[in-house]
């Protein structure tokens, strides 16, 4: 990696590390503190590197840096080190002795117990995804708006407020017992997904940047795979789900960054160590109670790891679709339902199902009608992708969307 | 939205169904909630086991059933969301339940009481 791209890339990986272990430290209500001294700690780094060339360890550089800064800056706050002294347990004779663990041990288990207390259920989902990118993952307050599709302001605020109220509730960076463990990992679960989901789906150009994001994602489903109370059904089904996602990252863009769909991938792109990955984590996930969501979702992308179309596979795929909807409802999974049913069934009857949705304001729904209606009633194809067309949000979507109107 | 329960009932049931019939019914059956949900129109509901059924009657008395003194039995019961009961029973002429000869399908608008 060269230094343009080495010093982004640890910024991804190492700012929520150096972040969680000092906020352990210094308690949830000092995140802020935690932030700026993993962000300083950086700053150094850009200002002395290219001068003094990278260093041999830049990680182990990264940690001693932001170790003294956060010795300075107790040193320098003595108010703030006699509180930290006062809430620690240790017998320390003063703050500036205080061991600063950023061992790999250290490191995992705050990142963990401040993923937890982040999904802490009085703030909403909302509100514990900008916080865990936030913190956890050092996302700007730009690129999380980017994320939900909505302004800096909205997200300044929602991040304000849930800070505000982890405050209030007392909330602490520890496990919570294992019943609490239990209700939470729902909601860390649900915003690692989202955080994998920001680096998949996402329409930024930066290919790296979203690989990246995928990538940390899968180390914190791996960092709970680690945890016996965390190694859930479920957790197992995410991991599972995520490979078999990620096996296909290399081939979903050309190298102008333009999205491939599926059906054009060049199937030897496609990474067959993670789709074996997959299965091993799928194998695991099978029994147990737990909400069997991610386990149906990992059984669908499964079948997409087959490129051959057969009608076993269309068939499966309809039929995990089935129960997914049943447990939870969303547009998407409506749409991808019918999608398989013109595989396995033929498009007569896809498009009598697809006629009945009525999602009218959604723009994969007329692309969808668009192709049940090609060979079948050609006249109808085009009005249907102008209707799409119209209501579609990106740029990149129109692309896609104008190709196949003019082809 | 209101709020409909589709109770499958079958006149003469005695329990006793094929595996194979019964697979093809589950598909059936599978395909049509699936479509009733893609339309987000889906409450709960599941199909009824007859294994190890039991009736309890007057004064406590439980026996094996409900096969023998009652002729009709429930099948399961789905709940689904439609404007009105002409829609609900729009929707359930699609149950598995109706393949077979005498079975019907009973839509009870479902009692809310806030």
């Amino acid at each position: 990696m060269t230094e343009p791209e080495l010093i982004p890339h640890l910024f991804r990986t190492e700012y929520g590390r150096i972040t969680a272990v000092l906020s352990k430290l210094f308690g949830l209500d000092n995140v802020d503190i935690a932030g700026d001294i993993a962000s300083e700690t950086f700053l150094t780094a850009v200002e002395t590197w290219p001068y003094k060339g990278i260093p041999a360890n830049p990680t182990a550089w990264l940690y001693t840096v932001a170790k003294n800064k956060a010795k300075n800056y107790l040193k320098h706050h003595k108010v703030f080190s006699e509180k930290i002294e006062s809430q620690i347990k240790h017998n320390l004779a003063s703050a500036e002795e205080m061991e600063i663990d950023l061992s790999e041990k250290n490191i995992s288990d705050s990142q963990l117990q401040m993923l937890f207390a982040v999904c802490h259920p009085s703030i909403s989902p909302e509100s514990q995804i900008s916080l865990a990118l936030r913190i956890l993952c050092g996302f700007g307050i730009d690129e999380i708006a980017d994320a939900f599709l909505t302004n800096k302001e909205t997200i300044n605020k929602r991040i304000f407020r849930a800070k505000e109220k982890l405050r209030n509730e007392k909330v602490e960076i520890v496990f919570p017992g294992n019943h609490e463990i239990e209700n939470r990992l729902e909601n860390v679960l649900r915003t690692i997904y989202l955080l994998f989901s920001e680096g998949y789906y996402s329409e930024r150009e930066d290919t790296i940047i979203r690989k990246e994001l995928c990538l940390e994602a899968m180390k914190l489903i791996y960092l709970l795979l680690e945890n016996e109370q965390t190694d859930q059904p479920s957790t197992n089904a995410l991991m599972a789900l995520m490979c078999f996602h990620a096996s296909r990252l290399d081939a979903r863009r050309d190298e102008n960054g333009e999205m491939i769909l599926y059906e054009d991938q060049d199937v030897s792109l496609w990474n067959t160590e993670l789709i074996e990955k997959g299965n091993f984590y799928l194998q695991k996930a099978s029994g147990g109670n737990s909400t069997p969501k991610y386990y149906l979702e990992a059984g669908i992308a499964y079948w997409h790891t087959i490129k051959e179309d057969s009608k076993e596979k269309w068939e499966s795929i309809l039929q995990l679709y089935n129960y997914l909807l049943q447990i939870e409802y969303s547009p998407i999974a409506a749409l991808n339902r019918t999608f398989a049913l013109s595989k396995a069934r033929g498009k007569k009857e896809a498009i009598e199902e697809a006629e009945k949705l009525k999602l009218d304001q959604n723009h994969f729904y007329f692309i969808l009608l668009a192709e049940l209606y090609k060979e079948i009633d050609n006249e109808k194809v085009k009005p249907n992708l102008e209707k799409a067309l119209a209501l579609s949000k990106t740029e990149a979507e129109r692309k896609v969307i104008q190709k196949k109107i003019d082809s | 939205m209101k709020e409909f329960a589709l109770i499958f009932r079958h006149p003469n049931a005695t329990g006793k169904v094929s595996p194979e019939q019964m697979q093809q019914w589950m598909k059936i059956q599978n395909d049509w909630v699936g479509s009733i949900a893609a339309q987000n129109k889906f409450v709960s509901g599941t199909g009824l086991l007859f294994d190890d059924a039991k009736v309890v009657h007057h004064k406590g008395v439980v026996t094996n059933g409900p096969f023998g003194d009652i002729k009709e039995t429930l099948g399961g019961f789905i709940v689904v969301k439609a404007e009105n009961a002409e829609e609900a029973a729009e929707i359930a002429k699609g149950a598995a339940v109706l393949a077979g000869d005498g079975n019907t399908v009973e839509v009870r608008e479902i009692l809310r009481t806030r």
